[in-house]
């Protein structure tokens, strides 16, 4: 169903350079939120120092976050508003100074960068898409497209023919000349998209690019945007507050609450072996059979002979549950090249979706 | 819980106590200082010889700058004649065709149709009655400022927004600048710079620049995080985002800050008229209104009407323009240039081959019926004076009187038939005295502290009670609604009156701005609630309000003067003519305002339609209401000076006179007293309003 995605999953299983990174990553705010670095990350652990910036009444935006995300994956940082994952986007482009900590791209720490190194890394590595769009009010979708290589200084010829192919990629042809406000929200979230692409980042951060569109409108960008991915393979951080969305889209999970990480995993780690309460209770509602794929319940291969209808390993268990019926005690799981590596009963289905899976590990 | 409620209740009463406490001192001593003070007489009008010389000092301080800085000032104020005569040479030789259609184009661009005809009618107007000559230089005086004041206003306003610790300083600052009568600053302007058209465009500079200010402030602050956040993300530099991302997506706010400046620039060029020596329309307007010429007047003032009416229609298209929705977009640069120049050339020959009246409207053409006007105002005065002079006369014996010298000494029998007794004197006492018992039984002390206050002021009247009885009542009640820092302000500023020995101009002035104002709140939050409930009613006032807001100040001054002569109340008639529209606009835009869902929620909870305007709409309106009043308050006291033109007395009057004598210390006193009443109203009705927040 999604080959692209599942390859990128089997990658984040089995580390690989990382593309973008952070450690010890630290915001708070507060006054002189410095003096809780005073004399570097020193012996104090982090929850030490979370304490004594409570006391204080600072606010800490983004504590100790550390995570690392392949080349080509999707990476979606996830929590309700005022978790701190906006903050966490914006240190990584230093949109937000970060108080404390370390950010790699490509192996460069990016807070050591100057301004002017900075600038040079936005206009050729970073694109970013905005949850209310962030267009220009004053200038049509072409030139909206194009600003990122004007400040870059390309010609104006050059940069409307790049800027063109762009909007075609999104889908927007023939919009080229109207104004932000002539187009409905989707169509402005399109030509976010395509801003933000137009200088061919390789690392692509989106903050919650959809919260902002109608359900229906917001289900067809996700579409959308997992072709535009499969396509393009960027580096991609996504900001999101939809659990459904997280699932639907990411190769690797973080969940946030109130500045600090609950826990890092795949979509079927964080619904299957949720880390604590709170993010048991976010999975609670989702329906596991349209998120889970075979491969995250499957056993091993009972290879007694009889016959079986196969599936692929990254078949939702939605899909597999249809091919049940009176006479089949369970289902092959193939790799991709053929190749048994699993097998499915009907109760191991049942345990996973009333979350018995748990027990198992 | 008993226990709870018990210890709540008791907390309740004894922070009452706590607050009425002083109320019940400050009208015992107010109380004891009326009852045995009345014969001293530094109480209420302390004699200059106790008093620090501050005006002397201020003079002084202002002379020695202007011998020592002449050599700076003057040269400067040289440098901006230059581009002010050539300029005025220019529109003055060109023919008032070109002028004429050169601006219609201008304007067409902006707004389209309604905008162009408007603009063509206007110079149409100001040509036939004869006034293009000094409509041209007071146009030449704007064009001159606005972007002097423009540029000065974009550039503080940026330092505003780059540096925040400036903000509080530049507040104030602009406060000041607005809020000082342009009166008072003529005089040391003219004490630097010299007489000459210079000072009038340095005064108004200092007026007009603060609306600048105040929107480039607000308009980089509005520019969406996101939108800002986009630039940097684009990779711009910090140049390239504040030229290609803040100024773009804050323009709309920028015009609109040109539109105000240049309103005030207009204003302000009006009154500037008052130094005379360049022939504009502000100087025709009071050299005929000085002599009584309301034809003449009206004429002049009408031309002003017009002036205004172009320059504020197109700015404020331009702004409108630059708004997402704008549905006229004008010509490309490109065209629109082209445009201008064919326009330039055609007129131009069209003018040397008839030179009568393409070039020069023809004396002979004049239609200017003064006189005619003259006559009919006297001949609508002499059949209707008693009328008038009858409700005029009520007015000012039943309302104005009693406030300004207290029901004491206004109460006689020329003016109400009667003199108060000792008996009737004390039976008024003890009724008010009851009525504060009865509040207090009820358990409403505020309302106990109102009456004998409030009765106390209309017994004795503003200049009748002695100053440390003011002192103590607004000090106290600044302090109870805003804290110490405001109680504090309220307090110096009833000080610097004080000391510097305008007490008794001031509270003539603060009586009449006193009755004016509710004058306006009374009847202009009538009308607003009116125009709230009725489209037909909001579409009639809104013109109305419009244009009386456009109107420079002065000129208001006319119909008053025509119908009431010279006097407290016509003052009052031209302050209110302009200090009610804020009242009338924010009380309909809060009834407005208010949300659907809340008046249904009245309705669904079985509101009478009475409760439901009281109870709901009013209340939840009330904070866009006090907005108007505070407004109010501000451009009453603005007018107030103007009015000391037609002879109230009070610190307008003060400014005035120091101006005729080119007294800078008296007139820099009086305007900064002036400035420090209006300045204190504000503060204490913003501490009234974050308490309702």
């Amino acid at each position: 169903m999604r080959p692209d995605t599942a390859g990128a999953r089997q990658d984040a299983r089995s580390p690989r350079t990382a593309k973008i990174s952070c450690s010890n990553l630290w915001k708070i705010y507060g006054d002189s939120p410095d003096r809780y670095f005073a004399s570097g990350l020193g012996a104090a652990s982090a929850q030490e120092r979370v304490d004594a910036a409570l006391e204080d009444g600072a606010i800490i935006a983004c504590g100790d976050v550390a995570f690392e995300v392949p080349e080509a994956a999707i990476f979606v940082v996830m929590g309700l508003s005022g978790s701190g994952k906006s903050t966490v986007l914006r240190c990584l482009s230093r949109l937000v100074e970060p108080t404390f900590g370390e950010v790699l791209l490509d192996g460069e720490n990016l807070l050591d960068a100057t301004p002017r190194r900075m600038i040079e890394i936005r206009r050729h590595k970073m694109g970013m898409v905005f949850q209310s769009f962030g267009l220009l009010p004053h200038l049509t979708v072409i030139d909206n497209v194009a600003f990122p290589l004007r400040a870059q200084g390309m010609s104006r010829s050059k940069r409307l023919r790049r800027a063109a192919e762009m909007v075609e990629l999104v889908g927007l042809d023939g919009r080229e000349e109207a104004y932000p406000h002539e187009l409905s929200g989707g169509q402005q979230q399109r030509v976010g998209i395509a801003r933000s692409l137009a200088v061919e980042p390789e690392v692509w951060f989106l903050d919650e690019p959809f919260s902002a569109l109608d359900p229906l409108i917001r289900t067809q960008m996700q579409d959308e945007f997992l072709r535009l991915q499969k396509q393009l393979n960027k580096t991609i951080v996504f900001v999101t507050h939809d659990i459904l969305e997280a699932l639907r889209l990411a190769d690797v999970i973080c969940i946030m609450k109130d500045g600090l990480v609950v826990q890092i995993g795949s979509p079927p780690d964080i619904v299957l072996r949720p880390s604590d309460d709170y993010v048991r209770e976010f999975t609670g509602d989702v329906p596991l059979a349209k998120v889970l794929c075979v491969d995250a319940v499957m056993d091993k291969p009972c290879l007694t002979g009889t016959k079986h209808p196969v599936v692929g390993t990254d078949m939702l268990l939605e899909g597999a549950m249809q091919l049940f019926d009176d006479r089949t005690e369970a289902i092959d799981v193939a790799n991709e090249s053929g190749e048994i590596v699993g097998s499915l009963t009907p109760v191991q289905i049942i345990r996973a979706l009333y979350r018995e899976g748990e027990d198992r590990h | 819980m008993r226990n709870m409620a018990l210890a709540n209740a008791v907390a309740t009463v004894r922070r009452d106590v706590r607050s009425a406490l002083p109320w019940l001192l400050v009208i015992l001593i107010s109380g004891l200082v009326m009852m045995f003070g009345r014969e001293i007489e530094w109480l209420f009008d302390p004699p200059a010889k106790y008093l620090p010389p501050i005006s002397a000092t201020v003079e002084a301080v202002m002379s020695w700058i202007a011998d020592n800085f002449n050599w700076l000032m003057r040269p400067m104020s040289q440098l901006v004649e230059v581009p002010m005569s050539g300029l005025r040479a220019a529109l003055d030789w060109l023919p008032w065709t070109t002028v004429t259609l050169i601006v219609v184009f201008v304007a067409w661009q902006g707004g389209g149709r309604t905008t162009a005809l408007t603009a063509l009618f206007g110079l149409i107007y100001v040509t036939v009655v004869g006034y293009w000559e000094e409509g041209i230089n007071t146009l030449t005086l704007v064009l001159v400022c606005i972007p002097i004041a423009v540029g000065l206003g974009f550039v503080i306003g940026l330092l505003g927004f780059r540096f925040r610790s400036l903000r509080p300083f530049l507040n104030t600052l602009l406060d000041l600048m607005q809020t000082v009568p342009a009166f008072a600053y003529l005089i040391p302007i003219l004490l630097l710079f010299g007489f000459g058209p210079a000072v009038g465009l340095i005064a108004s500079v200092i007026f007009s620049t603060p609306p600048m200010v105040r929107n480039t402030l607000l308009g980089l602050r509005l520019v969406p995080t996101e939108v800002r956040e986009s630039g940097t993300m684009s990779g711009c530099t910090p140049r390239q985002r504040f030229w290609w991302i803040e100024v773009p997506s804050a323009l709309p706010q920028l015009l609109i800050g040109v539109n105000q400046t240049t309103m005030a620039a207009l204003s302000m060029v009006v009154i500037a008229a008052i130094i005379g020596g360049f022939d504009d329309i502000g100087w025709e307007v009071l050299t005929r209104l000085r002599k009584a010429q309301f034809g003449q007047s009206i004429f002049a003032g009408m031309a002003i009407v017009c002036l205004a009416i172009i320059l504020d229609r197109i700015t404020r298209a331009y702004a409108m323009r630059q708004l997402p929705m704008a549905s006229h977009v004008g010509l490309s640069l490109g065209k629109f240039a082209a445009g201008l120049l064919a326009i330039l050339c055609f007129t131009l020959g069209l003018a040397w081959m008839f030179p009568e009246p393409l070039w020069n409207w023809p004396e002979a053409w004049v239609f200017y019926p003064a006189e005619a006007i003259n006559s009919a105002v006297d001949r609508f005065v002499a059949a209707n004076g008693l009328l008038i002079e009858a409700i005029k006369n009520q007015f000012v014996f039943i309302v104005l009187l009693p406030i300004k010298i207290g029901l004491f000494r206004a109460v006689a029998p020329f003016t109400w038939g009667f003199s108060l007794t000792a008996t009737s004197i004390a039976l008024l006492w003890t009724v008010v005295a009851v009525a504060s018992m009865v509040a207090l039984g009820y358990g409403r002390w505020r309302l106990a502290a109102l009456f004998p206050v409030a009765f106390g002021l209309l017994f004795f009247g503003f200049t009748g009670l002695a100053w440390p009885v003011v002192m103590l009542v607004f000090g106290l009640f600044a302090f109870q609604l805003g804290g110490p820092r405001v109680g504090l302000f309220v307090t110096s500023s009833l000080l610097f009156l004080l000391l510097s020995g305008i007490w008794q101009p001031a509270m003539i002035s603060v009586y009449l701005c006193t009755v004016a104002v509710i004058f306006c709140l009374l009847v202009g939050g009538l009308i607003g609630i009116l125009a709230s409930t009725s489209d037909t009613m909001s579409s009639i006032i809104r013109p109305i309000n419009d244009t009386l807001q456009t109107l420079p100040q002065f000129v208001l001054l006319i119909p008053a003067l025509m119908l009431f002569r010279v006097g407290d109340f016509t003052a009052m008639i031209a302050i209110v003519a302009y200090a009610i529209v804020p009242m009338i606009r924010y009380t309909e835009q809060g009834l407005r305002q208010v949300s659907r869902t809340a008046i249904e929620a009245g309705i669904s909870s079985g509101c009478t339609p009475f409760q439901l305007f009281w109870q709901i709409r009013f209340k939840l309106a009330m904070p866009q209401i006090l907005i108007g009043v505070n407004q109010t308050i501000l451009f009453g006291l603005n007018m107030l000076v103007i009015a000391a033109l037609v002879g109230t007395t009070g610190l307008g009057q003060q400014i005035y006179l120091a101006l005729s004598k080119a007294d800078s210390g008296a007139g820099i006193v009086a305007g900064l007293g002036m400035a420090l009443i209006a300045m204190s109203a504000d503060r204490i009705l913003q501490a009234y309003l974050r308490r309702t927040d």
